[in-house]
């Protein structure tokens, strides 16, 4: 476990008491805080509740909301609710995946791109939509791909700083 | 406790549950997912199910006796209800019988002729994802595409042997019993008692040393 995994551990089961009831808020202030659910956060977690690694890793991976793998410098969201699935989202997420040669859930070797899919994201009117660093990027197609990473290398990490929240 | 099960007298303690009286006093009733000494039934394969006049149908696993309650096991609704919950568990079962670990003593069979129901056809519209069996522990393997989701597993090793191995995880079509992070159970903190294989009703825990024997 790196130092300051265990920093955060520390700090986030101060707020919580050892109860059961807290697991999901458990994981949700955790993964808030690391960006992703690590073996070793899942692990502390169980340890600190008294539950099983077992039932921790069944309960997170039971919600949408939990990832395991860590965000990358840019985080991808495709969107595949249904308007931008009708428009044409998963030849959109296929481009992505394919330029990036990694899979939806993944991330990229250098941890730069990880890529993610959700439901509707709200912009329908805009579909196929897809969100890099909360930014979105209206009316995709598969040809625009390589275009979104041209303008992602041009303004480098900057871009990703200003916009997370 | 006085009551009747199909009009006959049946006596129990208080607090058993319909299924346990009903087993003991001769009346068989499907079940699959039901432990007796689990202090809360599961209820997950609905196959128990039991009419009670005046109350409607109940999962008999679930449902405590009472004072003169007149349970019925073969009313129509309770037959309708209980094929359908076999269909639902057949449609994801990949039916691989004859060179299954299981065959000669599988519960899923064993209540499918019960209930005089076939593998249906038209209930699960798109093909099921196989995963790996788990083959790396010494003693026994765990395919989870033969697993029917009972639970039964999970209670003993949580709450008899109290080596929580395995839990659910994931959910709906993808759900499945799992190790932690779903590693190999030799990596696992089982201590290869081999109660879950005991309990599985169908082949999804199997002792590798019967299937040896069954090979030679
Ligand atoms: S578990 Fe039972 S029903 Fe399933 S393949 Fe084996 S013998 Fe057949
Ligand atoms: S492996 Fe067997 S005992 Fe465990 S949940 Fe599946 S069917 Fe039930
Ligand atoms: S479906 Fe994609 S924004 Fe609504
Ligand atoms: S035995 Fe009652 S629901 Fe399974």
């Amino acid at each position: 476990m790196l130092d300051e995994e265990g920093e955060v551990f520390k700090e986030v089961f101060s707020y919580f008491p050892a109860r059961r009831r807290y697991l999901i808020r458990l994981l949700q202030t955790v993964q808030q805080k690391l960006g992703y659910l690590s073996e070793d956060a899942m692990k502390e977690v169980a340890l600190h509740l008294g539950i099983s690694e077992a039932e921790t890793f069944g309960v997170a991976t039971f919600y949408n909301q939990f990832r395991f793998v860590p965000l990358g410098k840019h985080h991808i969201v495709v969107c595949m609710g249904t308007a931008c699935h009708t428009m044409g989202g998963q030849l959109v997420l296929d481009g992505f995946e394919r330029e990036l040669d990694v899979k939806v859930g993944g991330i990229t070797p250098d941890h730069e791109y990880s890529l993610e899919r959700v439901g509707c994201i709200g912009c329908c009117t805009k579909a196929p939509v897809v969100l890099i660093n909360n930014i979105i990027h209206p009316k995709m197609t598969p040809y625009k791909v390589a275009e979104v990473f041209a303008g992602l290398r041009d303004k480098g990490s900057k871009s990703s700083e200003e916009h997370q929240e | 406790m006085d009551f009747s099960i199909d009009g006959k007298k049946v006596k129990a303690k208080k607090g058993e549950k319909i299924l346990w009286a009903a087993l003991d006093a001769g009346i068989e009733i499907p079940h699959l997912c039901a432990i007796r000494e689990a202090e809360n039934a599961w209820g997950a394969c609905r196959l128990c199910f039991v009419e009670i006049e005046g109350r409607g149908v109940v999962t008999s696993c679930t449902e405590p006796v009472g004072e003169g309650m007149m349970v019925h096991t073969d009313t129509e609704r309770v037959q309708r209800l209980r094929k359908r919950a076999m269909e639902l568990i057949l449609a994801d079962h990949p039916m691989e019988c004859k060179t299954c670990p299981k065959r000669g003593d599988c519960e899923l069979l064993k209540w499918m002729k019960f209930l005089k129901v076939k593998v249906p056809k038209n209930l699960r519209p798109f093909p099921k994802e196989r995963l790996e069996p788990d083959e790396s522990h010494p003693l026994f393997v765990l395919d989870p595409n033969k697993c029917i989701l009972c639970g039964k597993c999970i209670w003993v090793c949580k709450e008899k042997i109290r080596a929580d191995v395995l839990d659910f995880a994931y959910r709906g079509y993808n759900m499945r019993i799992s190790t932690f992070l779903g590693k190999p159970i030799a990596q696992s903190p089982c201590i290869g008692c081999g109660e879950c294989v005991k309990v599985c009703p169908v082949g999804a825990l199997y002792f590798k040393d019967k299937e040896e024997i069954k090979e030679v």
